[in-house]
């Protein structure tokens, strides 16, 4: 019936472009909740979710925190701090904590690759990857996708440039590896120094210049570009940057077409973006964190699925 | 063996709707505060229905809607996988006779369902349920307004309405299970 | 000790070339003879060796056995039990200990542990520098006379050419080797596994060929400047194979090792993020895997060593980044290496035995690696043909961080002496 989810979402790269779809369609109705004068659905009634998050992020735990709220589920919001080694708790130990507090669902962002799935292998708890190191960000990639589905009906054949430092970004992974399964032709755009070994094998295209990429693309997810980067000498800085690679109103005059603009946000005004082009009218950055909360909502509703066999009520035809 | 019997055929259904409509119509002393809402899946089409003979009759245009009960349904936990939900999209309700359409009604989950959730929308004056067939078997404490055909049936037998707009025809099928 | 025959094994002997069917007696801690239907002397243990290959006992140039420091790892006897339940005979001990194997009195407690435990030799190997720290010579002088036989400061590479040329030059005094672990720290940094297309999907960090291969580049230029012997330790590329292979072709004093997990596995052994393939150097490419296969088989790579690495359960039960790099070797090389090599055609047994015991004790210039009459009674029986799963709670070793648990391998030790009594015995 449904090409149903497993037990986590660690990322896009083993999804299959129908367990796709089914997240972005199930996503449709969750955007019109959000519309009601009562956002609330009793989808998830009693269920605990966790929020742990590791790095700091204002914008993606509030994001899952509405998404949860508004399926009422029972949140708890826990910032941890740093490595297993500096915190002095090991993230095993984390886990096995939840666990014993008979957590239904953990949203886990985290500094380590592979983090997210390291939980998952260890409770039985669904878990949900709000970002693992630098591998993946599942649900900022499917937002993305929606977002583009959104404005162009389509993803097959879309041509979408992933730009700015793709070496250390888990959105631009996620968006790569959603992409490509859902037939968009991806491009990935930025100083070699920031494009990281071999990620043409990923299906991917390489533009030298933010200009060829203009040019050539229906849609560009421009990415933040860390302070860090330049201190630890990827880039010399932030100014020669947005020279070089800036999306700017003068370069964005000459595409050939009306280009979509995203950005995963928080966006680095000046940098990688210019602020008349973020808040211009081919930007798409708001409707991004719209649709942020009903992609979550449908990640989280397709997890917490009932796990006995299949009735006859899910045919529909009793009432 | 299973046995299979039409219930009521294509023209019988026309004529059980035509006369749902002047029954709603009647019981809600008019068309200026009635709105219509079907259940999806099939409710949302016989809502058009009626309302297209309402609209016909009483030469107005009333809003209607169509409301998708899965994240209310009270077994939600228990069923999988995940069922497919559908489109959720509502007039203003607030001091408005609210008539919900449905296909069958039978334990009354759905509509306490869909009560639920209309609450969630606003406040109607009042609402009423209007279904095509009631075939009895009440598991909570719903009772129909406007009513097609009634059948008893139990446990083993299954009502299928079917309708042109999805199902390329329209009738009401009755599967009796073995005795 | 009672004498001791081993009769009827393939005996195998790089050290002379000798590969045949013949008996061996051991007397007195030495090699008494080795022939055809040798008496059996009337207090003799006889060895029954028909089927098997009779061998000088395996040397490992490469362990890490934690103690002084890190007991709860693995201790000098532990470690060497271990040794002799992988066939091993003698291995060298690195000296990232705690404290650092730096001076006399740490070689002098390793080499008093080693007797106690009784079972394969262990040679320490001193540290290059004070605490490691790459900053001030250790006393060369003294730690070979306490008994390590090399110096290192593996765990750590080299980063000061000047403090590397200054150890090649100072060691010729002793005539020692100084071991590199070859790894350019400003390209290697906060790198969990090798630079490719692995860790580009698995969102890692990557640790390119080229740190290996620029601080081999720079060993082999210091060997060429000081007439000092450079071993280089573990390589895993081809670049530093083609290095070395040059080097070798003007004679320079450069010897190298390679681990089985080297030439068995590649980067995609970290897929799903298993910490038991997170080592230093990482696993790579399967080109270079191929390259270091063939560097053994010609000779461009002198000797297989084990990097024996220990670590605790809780530690490699991290995420990745975390995690500590290595795994441990001494009881898995044998079965791999005639697994691997042996079992693919690309090396003989002979040319395999040259690597693990012949060619290491001429590298570092220690006793054994020859059944030469008169030469050290260590020896090794080996079932070359048994096939069996690789089952890491039945090691001898402490630890139990290693990526081929459950793996099908073909071979093993059966019975390991050391001076000329049985220090391991498979039951």
């Amino acid at each position: 019936m449904t090409a149903a989810l497993g037990k986590d979402l660690v990322g896009l790269e083993h999804l299959s472009a129908d367990q796709i779809r089914l997240i972005l369609d199930t996503a449709e109705p969750f955007k019109e909740v959000s519309e009601r004068p009562i956002k609330k659905v009793p989808a998830l009634r009693g269920k605990t979710i966790v929020n742990l998050f590791f790095e700091a992020s204002t914008r993606t735990r509030i994001s899952f925190e509405f998404a949860e709220k508004r399926l009422s589920a029972d949140t708890v919001n826990v910032a941890a701090s740093g490595s297993s080694v500096s915190k002095g708790e090991t993230l095993v130990d984390t886990a096995k904590n939840l666990e014993a507090m008979r957590i239904d669902m953990v949203v886990i962002r985290h500094g380590s690759s592979g983090a997210a799935q390291f939980l998952g292998h260890r409770i039985a708890s669904n878990v949900i990857n709000a970002g693992d190191g630098k591998h993946e960000h599942p649900t900022q990639g499917l937002l993305d996708i929606l977002t583009l589905r959104d404005r162009f009906g389509r993803i097959a054949g879309l041509k979408v440039a992933i730009c700015g430092d793709v070496l250390h970004s888990r959105v631009a992974r996620s968006n790569i590896w959603g992409l490509t399964k859902l037939g968009a032709e991806v491009a990935v755009c930025g100083p070699p120094t920031l494009l990281p070994r071999g990620i043409a094998s990923l299906g991917v295209t390489i533009l030298p210049r933010i200009e060829d990429a203009i040019a050539w693309a229906d849609a560009l997810n421009v990415l933040r570009l860390q302070l860090e980067r330049m201190q630890t000498g990827f880039i010399p800085s932030l100014r020669e940057y947005n020279r070089v690679f800036g999306v700017t109103r003068e370069r964005l005059a000459r595409a050939p077409k009306d280009l979509l603009i995203l950005h995963p946000g928080p966006m680095n005004r000046g940098v990688e973006i210019d602020s008349d082009v973020a808040d211009g009218e081919h930007s798409v950055i708001l409707p991004q964190v719209t649709n942020g909360v009903a992609v979550r909502m449908a990640v989280l509703y397709l997890l917490a699925g009932g796990r006995a066999a299949p009735a006859q009520a899910a045919r529909g035809d009793e009432a | 063996m299973p046995t299979r019997t039409q219930l009521l055929d294509d023209r019988a259904m026309s004529r059980a709707l035509v006369r749902m409509a002047s029954e709603i119509v009647e019981r809600c002393g008019g068309t200026d505060d009635l709105v219509l809402v079907g259940i999806q899946r099939r409710g949302v089409e016989l809502a058009d229905r009626l309302k297209r003979l309402i609209d016909a009759a009483e030469r107005v245009d009333i809003p209607s809607g169509k409301l998708d009960i899965t994240l209310y349904r009270d077994d939600l936990q228990m069923i999988g996988p995940r069922p497919v939900v559908g489109e959720t999209s509502l007039p203003d309700l607030d001091g408005r006779s609210v008539v919900i359409v449905d296909d069958v009604l039978y334990t009354g989950r759905t509509v306490r369902a869909a009560l639920d959730e209309v609450a969630d929308f606003g406040r109607p004056r009042r609402v009423l349920l209007c279904v095509l067939v009631d075939r009895g078997g009440r598991e909570l404490p719903i009772q129909a307004d406007v009513v097609g055909t009634a059948v008893s049936l139990t446990a083993r037998d299954r009502v299928d309405v079917l309708v042109s707009e999805l199902d390329g025809r329209d009738t009401v099928e009755l599967t009796r299970g073995d005795a | 000790m009672k004498p001791i025959l081993v009769r009827g094994g393939r005996v195998i002997d790089p050290s002379r070339g000798a590969d045949d069917v013949a008996d061996v007696l051991l007397a007195g801690g030495t090699i008494e003879a080795v022939g055809r239907n040798i008496g059996v002397p009337d207090d003799a243990t006889v060895i029954e060796a028909a089927g098997r290959v009779v061998a000088p006992g395996l040397i490992d140039l490469h362990t890490h056995l934690r103690e002084p420091g890190q007991e709860d790892l693995e201790t000098i006897a532990t470690g060497a039990m271990a040794a002799v339940a992988g066939g091993f005979t003698a291995v060298c001990a690195m000296p990232n200990t705690d404290p650092v194997c730096d001076n006399q009195g740490v070689v002098g407690f390793v080499v008093s542990q080693a007797q106690r435990a009784a079972r394969a030799r262990v040679y320490p190997i001193g540290a290059i520098s004070l605490g490691q720290k790459g900053q001030q010579l250790a006393e060369f002088g003294e730690l070979v006379g306490a008994g390590a036989v090399a110096v290192s400061d593996d765990g750590k590479p080299v980063m000061s050419s000047h403090l590397m040329r200054t150890a090649l030059e100072y060691a010729r005094v002793f005539g020692i080797p100084v071991a590199d672990h070859c790894e350019d720290m400003a390209l290697a940094e906060g790198g969990a596994m090798h630079e490719g297309i692995v860790s580009t999907r698995l969102g890692l960090k990557g640790i390119p060929a080229a740190a290996e291969e620029i601080m081999v580049a720079r060993d082999i230029l210091l060997a060429e400047l000081t007439g000092g012997h450079v071993h280089l330790c573990h390589m895993s590329t081809r670049g530093s194979v083609a290095l070395i292979r040059r080097a070798k072709d003007m004679h320079l004093r450069v010897t190298s090792e390679a681990c089985p997990h080297h030439f068995t596995l590649t980067h995609e052994a970290c897929e799903g993020y298993d910490t038991n393939a997170k080592m230093n150097p990482p696993l790579r490419e399967a080109e270079d895997r191929e390259a270091i296969r063939g560097a053994l088989r010609d000779g461009t790579i002198d000797v297989i060593a084990t990097d024996h690495a220990p670590h605790h359960y809780d530690a490699k039960e991290r995420e990745f980044d975390d995690a500590p790099n290595g795994i441990i070797g001494l009881e898995t090389a044998l079965p791999l290496a005639i697994t691997e090599l042996v079992g693919s055609g690309l090396l003989t047994l002979p040319e395999l035995i040259l690597r693990m015991s012949t060619a290491p004790a001429r590298t570092f210039n220690l006793p054994g690696g020859t059944l030469a009459t008169g030469a050290p009674a260590d020896l090794v029986v080996i079932d070359p043909d048994v096939e069996w799963e690789i089952r890491p709670e039945a090691f001898h070793s402490k630890s139990r961080n290693t990526p081929f648990a459950a793996r099908r391998v073909r071979g093993r030790a059966e019975t390991t002496i050391v001076r000329g009594a049985i220090a391991y015995q498979r039951v």
